[in-house]
């Protein structure tokens, strides 16, 4: 029996690698990814064009937009004349912030009423825009305790370097696990098990539907192998992409994009073993429900889809509605982004991560014998 | 180029969709399922943190925090830790994202007058949540500094903040107006990317080689089912969007239609252009999916923004045409604006698919001859 599996795995390895062009690919489509999401998935706010219309022109008004551009959040491109145009930049999406400080700020300053200033957010990207609201209100707090501590204050101080009186409590924040909150490393780890899911469930899929479509199935058929050889030598050149886009990936992160790896490599090679369980059964599933290569490119990624936004990838399952949350229960992403995130970020092993790995190898198990059982009947 | 010969090919290529009653299922389902799951499960607004508190002063004060916390509304799952260790576990295993560390002398001090610090601790590893929790804690540490001066500071400046086109920050309408020309670009490159590669696979290829049958004919007989699909999807999209989840359409529902009609065209000749060239059907549906669904996915400002991104990535952004296509849709459907604002990205999408089209139907002739 392993005889006849060891040839026909090299018969898959064989047409996995034979073609040049597939080769590369498989190599360059997970680094395109990798560099894509590297640079791209962040949703920190910074650069953020915003149009700053003056109409006060008083030292505290050109303190605000120092401050403003200072905080490295903001960048003022465009300096209107009137409120029109002003509201015409938001319209056009040159600028995402617009603020106005009327006539008589530092009047009301000095005076002591609340000045007014005027801030009109895009709130098109909700995202950007809350964050974005947030450092405003942080720079206009520090901007108002500062004024406030000395309001007789005027020639050519140092704003900064005035000492704050606060009452109350001091709230000391700090951050853990990625202290300057970038969110590259929250997302790298996370397209790890994104890669390996999308490479491995269309190459298990399609390899198996395609000796159908081809006709070549029946020739298997006539031979002494059995549906379970079968299967395992399909899969095993995908768990070997796998295993090694992986290793690609995360070089590639570690390496070039500095995300750094606390835990233990070794486990994380563990893991992806496990978490290769339930992805090339969905991949086998996948397999038996498809005719056609394009069925089951079009069913992997039906699969793809929801597995991959009901994982807690770019948000947090916590804050999905309850019957959504259930059904998370069922990605197997969902696990493994614990597991990865873990690794890479915390540092933690076996001891806190168990519960994650015992899922995908229960959820592992379960999708297998369900996809065998339908595969087997369907050869029948 | 013959009207008959289109119809020929057009109907062939129907009767194969038709038969093919799996993929045709698919093709309206994902659009619905997609538009489901990221209205309700792809949320960026964060207002269940969970939080851990270690009160070491367990007096009125540190409850009357405590509750300025969860009366907020953002924080719930408030639970008890007794020491640092407890913390650590806490966050740790995800079981909170924050942590309230009241020192014992938090009352005393506070009644004294003297300066009191309280350590917040977040968790970082989710960058975009903590960024939004860091604000919500500096808000309500905010609040309840001002309850304990009994509300005589008074602010100096009076930031008046006023959101524009999406005033409740409801990340469901940032996110599914952008849908839609995501929706689009799976379905054109999943659909095309394997038309002619079939073909190929199949050795059907030589057969419609030996018909009379021109490569402009083949290309836009095999684009009008295609385009007939997308565009029923996209009816489809703009249906479920605006009537069942409430996300609004403020600007015209024509130019809308119209400009995803000129994007089904660029991306369905781009995906003849890729099947044409691959000739395979498992690599022209990795290339496929490398070069529209990732694209568009990423590069088109549907969730990231590009004002972000580093600059040669922002260049490339220029030659994505779902870049245009998403302004077109959030312009129009949550500012409203119209022809004289959109009129650069609508000219850009033409262009693209005119280019596109062009490509595809030379690559064609190539492969043919």
């Amino acid at each position: 029996m392993f005889e006849r599996w060891k040839y026909l795995t090299i018969k898959e390895f064989i047409q996995t690698f034979r073609e040049r062009r597939r080769r590369n690919l498989l190599i360059l489509a997970p680094l395109i990814q990798l560099f894509l999401f590297g640079y791209v998935a962040t949703l920190d706010v910074d650069n953020v064009p915003t149009a700053l219309l003056d109409l006060d022109k008083s030292q505290e008004s050109r303190e605000f937009a120092r401050r403003l551009e200072a905080c490295g959040y903001f960048t003022i491109t465009r300096w209107p004349s009137s409120a029109g145009e002003l509201g015409q930049y938001l319209d056009r999406g040159d600028v995402l912030a617009a603020i106005q400080i009327d006539r008589g700020f530092s009047k009301d300053i000095k005076k002591g009423s609340p000045a007014p200033l005027q801030l009109l957010m895009d709130g098109t990207d909700s995202n950007s825009a809350q964050i974005a609201m947030g450092h405003i209100a942080e720079i206009v707090r520090r901007l108002s305790r500062d004024l406030s501590a000395q309001p007789s204050l005027r020639k050519g101080a140092d704003w900064s370097a005035q000492p704050s009186l606060r009452k109350g409590a001091d709230f000391r924040t700090r951050v853990w696990y990625n202290p300057d909150l970038r969110s590259r490393n929250f997302f790298l780890p996370g397209v790890i098990a994104l890669i390996i899911l999308l490479t491995c469930l269309m190459t298990t899929s399609m390899a198996i539907v395609r000796e159908r479509e081809v006709g070549t199935m029946e020739q298997l058929m006539v031979t002494p192998i059995r549906p379970a050889e079968l299967v395992l030598a399909k899969m095993f050149p995908s768990a070997v992409i796998g295993v090694g886009q992986m290793a690609l990936v995360t070089a590639a992160g570690v390496f070039w994009f500095h995300v750094p790896i606390k835990g233990a490599l070794s486990f994380l090679f563990v893991c992806t073993g496990v978490y290769l369980l339930p992805v090339l059964g969905i991949g086998l599933f996948i397999s038996t429900i498809s005719r056609t290569q394009q069925q089951a490119m079009m069913a992997s990624f039906f699969f793809f889809q929801p597995t991959v936004l009901l994982s807690g990838f770019a948000t947090p399952i916590e804050n999905m509605p309850l019957a959504f949350q259930y059904v998370t229960y069922l990605s197997p992403l969902r696990y493994f982004l614990v597991i990865v995130r873990g690794i890479f970020l915390k540092g933690v092993g076996l001891e806190v991560l168990w519960p994650q790995v015992l899922a995908l190898l229960v959820l592992g198990a379960a999708i297998i014998f369900l996809s065998a059982v339908r595969f087997k009947k369907r050869l029948e | 180029m013959s009207l008959m010969r289109i119809k020929a090919i057009a109907g062939k290529e129907w009767i194969q969709i038709r038969r093919d009653r799996l993929s045709l299922a698919m093709a309206f389902l994902l659009p619905v399922m997609l538009l489901i799951i990221y209205a309700y499960a792809i949320t960026f607004d964060v207002n269940n943190i969970l939080m851990a508190v270690y009160d070491q002063d367990k007096s009125s004060k540190s409850r009357e925090l405590i509750a300025a916390f969860t009366e907020s509304g953002y924080f719930t799952g408030v639970a008890d830790a007794a020491s640092y260790k407890e913390i650590d576990r806490y966050i740790d295993s995800e079981k909170a994202w924050v942590a309230l560390v009241i020192p014992f002398d938090f009352s005393k001090r506070l009644r004294t007058g003297k300066p009191v610090s309280v350590q917040v601790i977040l968790d970082g590893s989710n960058s975009n949540t903590a960024m939004i929790a860091q604000g919500y804690v500096a808000a309500v540490a905010e609040r309840f500094n001002r309850r304990q001066s009994k509300g005589t500071a008074r602010p100096v400046i009076d930031l008046q903040s006023r959101v524009w086109y999406n005033p409740e920050l409801k990340s469901r309408n940032y996110v599914i107006p952008g849908l839609i020309a995501l929706i689009m670009s799976v379905i054109v490159s999943v659909l095309t990317s394997l038309t002619i590669a079939r073909e190929w696979d199949r050795g059907t290829m030589e057969q419609l080689i030996a018909t009379p049958v021109r490569p402009v004919e083949l290309v836009i007989g095999k684009l009008i089912p295609y385009i007939l699909i997308g565009f029923a999807d996209t009816v489809l999209c703009v249906f479920v969007s605006s009537v069942l989840l409430g996300v609004p359409l403020r600007g015209s529902i024509v130019l809308l239609f119209f400009a995803s009609l000129i994007f089904l065209v660029g991306g369905l000749s781009f995906g003849v252009l890729v099947s044409t060239g691959t000739g395979n059907q498992l690599l022209a549906s990795q290339v496929g999916m490398l070069t529209s669904f990732l694209p568009s996915f990423l590069l088109s400002g549907f969730i990231f923004s590009i004002s972000n991104m580093p600059v040669p990535l922002r260049v490339i952004t220029y030659a994505v045409p779902a870049r245009y296509f998403v302004s077109i849709l959030k312009g129009v459907s949550l500012k409203g604006i119209g022809l004289r604002y959109l009129a650069p990205e609508m000219a850009l999408l033409s262009l693209y698919a005119a280019v596109a089209f062009f490509l595809a139907c030379k690559k064609i002739r190539k492969r043919i001859e």
